[in-house]
């Protein structure tokens, strides 16, 4: 990357790390076709790359069991000409595609070889945030001039809850790098994931009504910096769904057991926490026996 | 003075002033005191314990009454007691103020564990108290125990916490050393004589004999064989206004005259052994009780005078010079180690000998044996070497036991639910669905970006939600993210509201630690409360009403968690009281347990 002088930075110069939900069992059974969603989003990136000279955008595609960059634009070899076939695609976006080809490709031998085990049909968005999160620290580290970053999750699979522990511990990492995480759901169930990791590192997450008008959404919402969102208002949800997946089950939990000394969540008392080793002393509730049995104080009147 | 435990005179016990009096003795002992008349026929035999004793009150020597001690007990009955003569009415009652002394402590540490059927004076004096300071409890204890939902000792119960504090901080504080320096008692003078005046209580004969060990045992071997106590107090105050007035000439030339003299002038020997003792049992490592720094006026030139200045001193004189330093250090040492002894007592002798026994046991206790200073040796020498000097060490290996990591992430793949469908039929869903995504892939590759991207009425449409969206959000949520809602609320609904919320907290509390119901106490107890709760349910439900329109859609937010925390409340207790009727199956029909 050629030298910046630095009076050309400017406050509201953002690199912008996009994960792209790519899972084929979310794409088959939706009302907007795959290609017009990469329309939308290709025109969303082209104008944030248009708001600034500085601004970079970095594309992670969400497969079904793999992750990968497919696409950064602070890469020379980015620029160069292109798929220049007539046809109306700029150019700059045609090695993002032909990378997304061989990623989907990729990603199905990958998925064949896996153990066909009914799980929910997520994407892995945890190794995407993982993935995004190393790429901005590499970025903090290499120097004091760089862009703002944060990271836009383009989803519309359902949550995994096997992946819980591991998305809460990316949030987390984001939580304490500064990075906001926004979110745009646009599938049909609500993504509590999602809404958390938006709630809590300060990103925005909005789901969005009407799909064929997903370009206005992500240019309203979604294409503002971070210097910029102090005197923007952008529209919150009212609430967030906070509840938890457990441990043992991986099934959504709004009531537990948790083990005091790691935190860790069990919808069923276990004798033994499977996380820290930590053995439980007997529940409370265990034996409506001996409550009979208790000593009950009980005053003079 | 008596150094016995009892004390046996010949009285008259008078029962009132005007009693002439039934002569007899009076036999003081530990804990008790018994008179017995000298006529047996008589039956004015009396025992009286000393923890029944509130006060005692004596004649004077010097007015013209007869010598009576005047007791009297807790239930305000006055024993009189005439006394043959002054001593012997002296050593009874500084034997009975020695007793009444041991006796103050017991009855504080009693007051703080009385039964729930005896509330002790203190005890409620705290509740007052507790009352009297926080608004929000007396309210509280306004609405429920005055109305007779709950009893004063439910409502104490959950708040043993409060009172409990209290108490122990009074009974178990005790009273430390002054921080002021002995040296800092200044004499009283008289302007007219040449007298100077030090006045001496035995706080202050205390902080001298803990200060200057040289001074107790001067006091100890010296009093009362060679001179009486005022004596040598005259000569210890003598060498302090030596000292003040920084004339160490005079102070050589008096303590050469004077044996006694010189030995309050001249340095602290036993201090000076003890820090000996101490320097040499450092721990150049990590102590840092005893600096040699400590001791630095060997050198010229050195120490600062008490009053700030320096003076050279000729070397025969030298030790007759004390720095401020020194005072300073051993003042401050004594104060931080606390009080030693717990004697409190008039006689100077007492105090001194209690201090030299628990000095004497402090020092066996650090004596280190031979072995012992072996060893610390060693382990000085050990840590204080150096690496680089020392022959290279081989430790045995223990090989590291790196857990495989893939052991956590695997447990957290967990067992998921195995619904067993067709696997078949999966891997073909996949397949298609991947086949799918490729099309499209493929399709936008040759035919571009869709023309146009959007339709304007769709635009118009997507901006007017998002307008909307945001003009209600800040209507709910308000302008300032931070405030809440309660503030914008008028005082008394939000205090009405507030205290809402604590009486049903206390409320619910009392109901829910009621279950199971097992007593008849119990049951009367939550129906009391059940009635509290509809009635509150329905104050919050005219408070709802109530309220400005624009408000009342914050207020019906604010209290719906109260009402179905009541509703839950009520739930249980219908569905109780329903098993229990069905468990009696219905032949006592009052749902008597």
């Amino acid at each position: 990357m050629p030298a910046i002088a630095s009076k050309q930075y400017s406050d509201d110069v953002s690199l912008l790390v996009l994960l792209l939900d790519t899972n084929p069992l979310f794409w088959s059974t939706t009302s907007i076709t795959f290609s017009q969603f990469l329309s939308h989003v290709l025109a969303f990136l082209n104008a944030v790359l248009g708001l600034n000279q500085l601004n970079q955008v970095v594309v992670i595609a969400t497969g079904y069991s793999s992750c990968d960059y497919i696409y950064d634009s602070s890469l020379t070899s980015n620029h160069g000409n292109f798929e220049s076939n007539g046809t109306g695609m700029p150019a700059i976006f045609g090695s993002l595609l032909k990378k997304l080809e061989e990623f989907v490709t990729k990603d199905e031998e990958l998925s064949k070889e896996e153990v066909s085990e009914d799980r929910i049909p997520s994407c892995l968005l945890s190794g995407s945030l993982s993935m995004a999160l190393c790429y901005i620290q590499r970025v903090f580290r290499s120097g004091h001039l760089h862009p703002q970053p944060r990271i836009l999750c383009l989803q519309g699979s359902p949550d995994g809850p096997e992946q819980y522990v591991a998305v809460m511990n990316s949030i987390f990492s984001a939580q304490r790098l500064m990075v906001p995480i926004d979110s745009c759901y646009i599938g049909v169930q609500n993504s509590a994931f999602l809404q958390q990791a938006s709630y809590i590192t300060g990103g925005v997450h909005h789901t969005p009504k009407q799909l064929d008008g997903l370009f206005q959404y992500l240019t309203t919402i979604f294409a503002t910096d971070l210097h910029s969102r102090g005197f923007v208002q952008l529209p919150k949800p009212i609430g967030v769904d906070f509840r938890a997946s457990c441990f043992c089950h991986k099934k959504t939990i709004d009531m537990g057991y948790i083990c005091s000394v790691c935190l860790s969540i069990f919808c069923e008392h276990h004798k033994k926490c499977s996380t820290c080793g930590s053995v439980f002393g007997q529940s409370k509730l265990d034996d409506a026996s001996s409550a009979s049995d208790k000593k009950r104080k009980a005053p003079s009147t | 003075m008596a150094g016995g435990g009892q004390v046996e005179k010949r009285v008259k016990y008078k029962s009132s002033v005007k009693d002439p009096g039934t002569p007899g003795f009076l036999r003081i002992r530990e804990g008790m005191l018994l008179f017995v008349p000298n006529d047996p026929k008589s039956d004015s035999k009396l025992k009286v314990l000393t923890q029944n004793i509130k006060s005692q009150k004596n004649t004077k020597e010097g007015s013209n009454k007869p010598p009576w001690l005047n007791l009297t007990n807790k239930l305000g009955k006055s024993h009189i007691f005439e006394f043959e003569n002054y001593p012997d009415m002296h050593a009874c009652r500084d034997f009975i103020t020695k007793a009444l002394a041991i006796c103050e402590e017991e009855p504080n540490k009693s007051a703080v564990s009385t039964s729930s059927e005896q509330l002790s004076i203190k005890e409620l004096e705290l509740r007052f108290k507790l009352l009297r300071e926080n608004s929000e409890l007396q309210r509280l204890h306004k609405q429920f125990v005055e109305s007779k939902v709950l009893t004063e000792d439910e409502f104490w119960a959950t708040r043993k916490k409060l009172l409990g504090k209290d108490s122990i901080r009074k009974s178990k504080q005790q009273v430390g050393l002054k921080s002021m320096m002995v040296s800092g008692i200044k004499p009283s003078t008289d302007g007219r004589t040449n007298r100077v005046t030090f006045n001496l209580t035995p706080e202050i004969i205390f902080q001298i004999f803990a200060e200057k060990p040289a001074v107790r045992q001067a006091f100890i071997n010296y009093v009362p064989s060679k001179m009486t106590e005022k004596d040598f107090w005259t000569k210890y105050f003598r060498a302090e206004y030596l000292y003040s007035t920084k004339n160490t000439a005079v102070a050589a030339a008096e303590a050469a005259e004077d044996e006694e003299l010189a030995v309050f002038l001249k340095p602290d020997e036993i201090l000076a052994r003890e820090t000996r003792q101490k320097i040499r049992r450092v721990d150049p490592t990590l102590d840092m009780e005893a600096d040699q720094g400590d001791d630095y006026t060997h050198l010229m030139d050195h120490g600062i005078q008490r009053d700030g200045t320096m003076d050279v001193v000729e070397p025969q004189n030298d030790q007759f010079r004390r720095s401020l330093l020194q005072d300073l250090n051993r003042h401050a040492a004594v104060v931080l180690e606390g009080r030693s002894i717990d004697v409190e007592s008039e006689d100077t002798r007492i105090v001194a000998e209690a201090l030299t026994r628990v000095k004497q046991v402090s020092k066996a206790d650090g004596e280190t044996t031979k072995d012992a200073n072996l060893e610390r040796l060693e382990r000085m020498s050990r840590l204080a070497g150096m690496e680089d000097l020392q022959a290279p060490q081989n430790f045995p290996l223990a090989p590291l036991s790196i857990k495989d990591p893939r052991d956590y992430f695997e447990s957290q793949q967990g067992n998921v639910l195995n619904v067993p469908r067709g696997a078949k039929g999966l891997k073909r869903n996949v397949h298609e669905a991947y086949g799918l995504l490729k099309e499209s892939i493929l399709e936008i590759r040759a035919t571009g970006l869709s023309d146009p991207l959007i339709r304007p009425e769709v635009s118009f449409e997507v901006f007017s939600s998002l307008t909307r969206t945001i003009s209600t959000a800040k209507n709910i949520i308000g302008k300032n993210p931070r405030e809440s809602i309660l503030d914008r609320l008028p005082k008394s609904t939000k205090d009405e509201v507030l205290h809402h919320w604590t009486s049903i907290q206390e409320l619910l509390r009392h109901f829910w630690s009621s279950y199971p119901i097992t007593t008849t106490y119990l049951h009367t107890k939550v129906g009391k409360l059940k009635d509290a709760m509809s009635n509150t349910y329905s104050k919050l439900e005219a408070m709802k009403e109530s309220v400005q329109s624009d408000l009342r859609h914050q207020v019906s937010l604010l209290v719906r968690p109260m009402q179905q925390a009541l509703d839950a409340a009520f739930q249980h207790y219908e569905a109780d009281l329903q098993r229990r009727t069905a468990k009696s199956g219905g032949e006592r029909p009052n749902g008597y347990i």
